[in-house]
């Protein structure tokens, strides 16, 4: 890390992005204590994390990107035993709660063996959560879980966070950051590149996209279009073309018509946070994923 | 929601409870292997050198080769689970990286090093008591000084248990792990007394021999037993006491710096 700096707000969702190697876990890691700093502070709501180092522990609830478990245990047993380790005696109805949110009530007296890598992720939560922290961190939760516990995991992470409690995550996927984050901070090489709200990211890139699907493919991009930034796609079938904002589509489909190209389909979309990230990051597209450890 | 508004109640002892809690539970949740399995190697010796081998050998007098052997062999247990304990809980846990989920708890180092310590501690007397009851079958000893017997036996897994947390830490790989075990620990183990008394030995051996510190809780122990032994009582107390203290330290810079437990 090189002179990072950055300042989640209390009460917002924040974002932190970056491809492979960026200096995500690692962040995450010198917030929750489990790496050393060399040089710095790391501050939890006002509290340094090393001075002060018990208070800042039970303030902050981390859900590390690999899963971990202790397989001599059953998940109610495992649950009762990070409730322990924070100092916090054991509330039944909290615990309920979470159980019954992320779905771990059929499997509470399982072992962590027994256990598929989705409800291993969801335990994980349920663990960063038990303690009722201040500040979650959330540590690409959903990476290899099905869309119905995102969907849930996502909800709970608003509804909790409605209630008053910061989160910092980081996400394999641009479109739930995109969602979910009111600032979000990229990251390269150990570097902090950008950190704006959400909106004024997606601001970055001007112009909208024109997906258009050709009736006979393209095998090269004819240069008078240059100034439309052509990308051929789907092996010269499709072509995406960038317009301004008052340019009109059709303006730009007679152009087509007059190169001799034959239009099937048509359809417009604003740069996400992918086409950010990527604008960024130099990184290479990857199935719209951000990478991670 | 409001159930996440409750107010929170920090409870100080509860992460050094939880973790003593947890570091039992661990060991007992295997129980075959951490505490049945000793209890038959140790039985095996007392079979072999009890009531077979032990009657054609002597070599303390008044006393028959079991009564000697014994307290040598129930301190084997203490030490060698007490070890085991802390080295290979901590181990597993740096080797699967559950180890992080301490590290962001506000669990302390010295919360962390004694909820280790007890539970092993607590392991490697379990055995030893085991070992004491079996090893009444094949002979009757005369318990000359029983707090002091126990004291040593208490001091020796406290030891042992902060070596196993100082081996966790230093061992990168199981086969590194259990090199402590079979190159540092039994051979220590075997010549320090546990079979013969070193005053048996030629001169030289004998010397060497008390250069081996396992030597000194071994006869301490036997001493605090029988009432006879190869090195005084005090100089044997003193000697693993200095011996605690010096892998205690060693154990607890090791923690609190967060030495190959942090990142």
């Amino acid at each position: 890390m090189r002179n990072l700096s950055l300042t989640v707000q209390p009460g917002e969702i924040f974002g932190l992005l970056g491809p492979n190697g960026a200096g995500k876990s690692t962040t995450i890691n010198m917030i929750s204590g489990v790496c050393r700093i060399d040089s710095g502070q790391v501050l939890i709501f006002g509290h340094d994390n090393r001075s002060e180092r018990r208070l800042t522990r039970r303030l902050v609830g981390v859900m590390h990107q690999e899963i971990v478990t202790d397989n001599f245990f059953t998940i109610d047993r495992a649950l009762r035993i990070h409730s322990g380790y924070y100092g916090v005696p054991r509330d039944a109805d909290w615990c309920e709660l979470l159980i019954e949110r992320l779905g771990l009530g059929p499997h509470l007296h399982k072992s962590m063996n027994k256990l598929s890598g989705g409800l291993k992720r969801r335990f994980m939560v349920a663990k960063a959560m038990i303690h009722k922290p201040r500040l979650l961190i959330l540590d690409e939760p959903t990476a290899g879980v099905d869309v119905e516990l995102r969907r849930t995991l996502w909800d709970f992470v608003r509804e909790i966070n409605a209630e008053g409690v910061t989160v910092l995550l980081t996400t394999h996927y641009l479109e739930e950051a995109e969602q979910m984050c009111e600032r979000i901070a990229i990251m390269n090489h150990g570097d902090l590149i950008a950190l704006e709200k959400t909106q004024q990211l997606l601001a970055r890139i001007e112009g909208r996209y024109l997906h258009v699907t050709l009736e006979q493919p393209l095998h090269e991009v004819p240069e008078t279009l240059a100034d439309l930034r052509p990308a051929l796609r789907d092996n010269g079938s499709a072509l995406r073309l960038v317009i301004d904002a008052e340019q009109g589509a059709g303006e730009v489909l007679r152009r087509l018509g007059d190169l001799g190209m034959t239009v099937r389909d048509i359809e417009t979309s604003r740069p996400g946070l992918e086409e950010v990230f990527l604008h960024l990051t130099g990184a290479r597209p990857d199935n719209g994923q951000a990478g991670g450890k | 929601m409001e159930r996440f508004r409750q107010p929170e109640r920090f409870v100080a002892w509860l992460p050094f409870a939880t973790l003593l809690q947890k570091e039992v539970l661990r060991f007992l949740r295997v129980s075959f292997q951490t505490l049945l399995a000793p209890i038959v190697t140790a039985s095996l010796y007392l079979f072999v050198f009890g009531a077979t081998l032990g009657e054609r050998i002597s070599v303390l007098e008044g006393f028959s080769y079991a009564q000697f052997v014994i307290p040598g062999l129930i301190l084997m247990g203490v030490i060698s689970n007490s070890f085991a304990n802390t080295s290979s809980s901590l181990f597993i846990s740096r080797y699967l990286g559950n180890i992080v989920d301490l590290l962001v708890t506000p669990i302390s180092a010295p919360q962390f090093i004694l909820a280790y310590t007890l539970a092993a501690m607590l392991r490697g007397l379990l055995v030893g008591t085991a070992v004491l009851i079996i090893s009444t079958f094949f002979a009757d000893l005369p318990w000359q000084h029983p707090a002091a017997a126990l004291a040593m036996a208490a001091l020796a897994s406290f030891l042992f248990a902060q070596f196993g947390l100082v081996a966790a830490i230093h061992a990168n790989t199981f086969d590194a792990l259990s090199m402590f075990n079979n190159f540092l620990i039994l051979p220590l183990i075997y010549l320090g007394g546990v079979f013969y008394p070193v005053s048996i030995l030629p001169p030289f051996w004998e010397g060497l021999s008390r250069f081996n510190p396992l030597l000194y809780l071994i006869d301490g122990f036997r001493q605090a037993v029988l009432g006879v032994g190869d090195v005084p009582l005090h100089m044997a107390f003193l000697v693993s006491f200095l011996m605690a203290a010096i892998l205690f330290a060693w154990a607890a810079f090791l923690i609190a710096r967060g030495y190959k437990l942090r990142l």
